[in-house]
């Protein structure tokens, strides 16, 4: 893996990407989609690189925490704090996520209930399974990347009769906010950086009315500093061709068609439906919800909660615009001060995939 | 959080369920959406899920115009 590293390898790719960019007429903007991209591309440094070489990189829409709106996770308070014998399974730093009823951390739970963090979907089912006489709602907040694994754990809460487990379920997919960034034409940009994993399972063609619809050209990308400049340069070179399309630069993980196993759970489990984003309001077709059979594990169901939307950010927060790649982390006022890792005021700040702790953690970058 | 680094299939039952090394840790691993994993085999995790196997021919074509890359760098 070293030669994904390589001084000699990074070098030479900006070196191509430079002599690209100014064929293209700099500065070229392109936004990556993924959280974890965002976090890659400032932890080597490469935001500062790329953007000598003509390239400025914008962070997008990927980091599920963060999209996930306040609604959610105050359902989710609301849940540990008001019923009783309940375990609030949920990933680590959805704990963290302030709201104007507190965080997940800071609620205080009802009787003989409690917040878990858990690592996967299947640590809370392990817990169902030994708590028989507890709910245990998994809060699951994902992209495709994640959901096939909660798919799988209501299927086999299902199978095993386990009617103690529950989803609240924040799971959503990729493709659809793109559409809605285009279509809104607040977002300048000219090409995009498709996330590696979201795309290991939903496949290259997805994003294909990127190209066809909108025009702009697109590449796939892996995790090291190498694939990420690789994948640059495709976008670079698709535009200076006047040829957009979807390049897979991830070969190695990312096959045309996805994983058919992952995407017929998800098809089983899961359908498609109109929802909600933090920043980005009422998109179509973006969120997943348990189908009809499986309703019993719908948590929502079960308890009679109601997700209502409401304004998301906690005053001054400018989380939503970040999300949409409308500004910078560093161009929210309350960055680094009111807002700091320490006392985040929005998800950004608190997911290890937020722009805004990316930012914080990489200023030099 | 996406894990970039693969994990190398150790063993597996025949429900899927498995123990991958991923970077020198023996990792309990559900193996379900890979079809026919073998132990040897390299896999992608994310949340306790391997998601796709690491194409290794794949992985040396990029590795090898890496290196072009490199070489002509220093010429």
């Amino acid at each position: 893996m070293k030669e994904f590293r390589d001084r000699k390898v990074i070098a030479g790719l900006l070196r191509t990407i430079g002599r690209q960019a100014r064929q293209a007429g700099p500065p070229v903007r392109l936004m990556e989609v993924c959280g974890t991209h965002t976090m890659a591309i400032h932890r080597y440094g490469l935001h500062a690189l790329l953007l000598e070489a003509g390239v400025e990189m914008t962070s997008g829409p990927g980091c599920p925490v963060c999209i996930t709106p306040d609604s959610h996770h105050r359902a989710a308070i609301g849940l540990v704090s008001r019923r009783e014998n309940l375990v609030l399974a949920t990933f680590g730093d959805i704990t963290r996520v302030p709201t104007r009823d507190g965080s997940l951390q800071t609620a205080i739970p009802a009787p003989r209930s409690r917040v878990q963090v858990v690592y996967s979907p299947q640590d809370a089912l392990e817990t169902a399974r030994r708590n028989r006489d507890m709910d245990v709602v998994f809060f699951g907040a994902g992209f495709e990347t994640t959901i096939p694994s909660i798919a799988l754990a209501v299927k086999q809460a299902a199978a095993e009769g386990l009617k103690n487990f529950s989803l609240l379920s924040a799971l959503w997919l990729i493709p659809p906010p793109l559409r809605a960034l285009l279509e809104s034409r607040e977002v300048r940009i000219q090409g995009f950086l498709y996330p590696g994993h979201v795309s290991a399972v939903i496949g290259c063609r997805a994003y294909d009315f990127v190209a066809e619809e909108f025009g702009l050209p697109g590449a796939v990308a892996g995790f090291e500093p190498a694939d990420i400049l690789l994948a640059a340069a495709s976008v670079l070179e698709q535009m200076i061709r006047r040829s957009p399309g979807v390049e897979n630069e991830y070969k190695r993980v990312v096959r045309e068609d996805g994983n058919p196993r992952a995407l017929a759970l998800m098809n089983e489990v899961l359908e498609v439906t109109d929802a909600v984003w933090r920043g980005l309001g009422l998109i179509p077709r973006s969120g997943l919800k348990l189908r009809a059979r499986f309703a019993d594990f719908d948590a929502l169901k079960k308890f009679g909660l109601k997700i209502e939307p409401a304004a998301d950010e906690l005053p001054g927060c400018r989380c939503g615009e970040v999300l949409r790649g409308v500004i910078k982390p560093t161009d929210c006022l309350l960055f680094g001060g009111a807002c700091s890792p320490d006392s985040p005021r929005g998800p950004c700040m608190v997911s290890p995939e937020g722009a805004c702790l990316v930012y914080h953690r990489f200023a030099k970058s | 959080m996406c894990l970039g680094i693969p994990a190398k299939i150790i063993s597996l039952d025949e429900n899927g369920q498995g123990e991958v090394d991923y970077l020198g840790t023996r990792v309990k691993t559900n193996l379900a959406f890979i079809e026919n994993a073998r132990p040897g085999d390299w896999v992608i995790l994310h949340a306790g899920f391997a998601i796709s196997r690491l194409d290794e021919d794949e992985a040396r074509e990029t590795l090898a115009l890496l290196r072009e890359l490199a070489d002509a760098q220093d010429s």
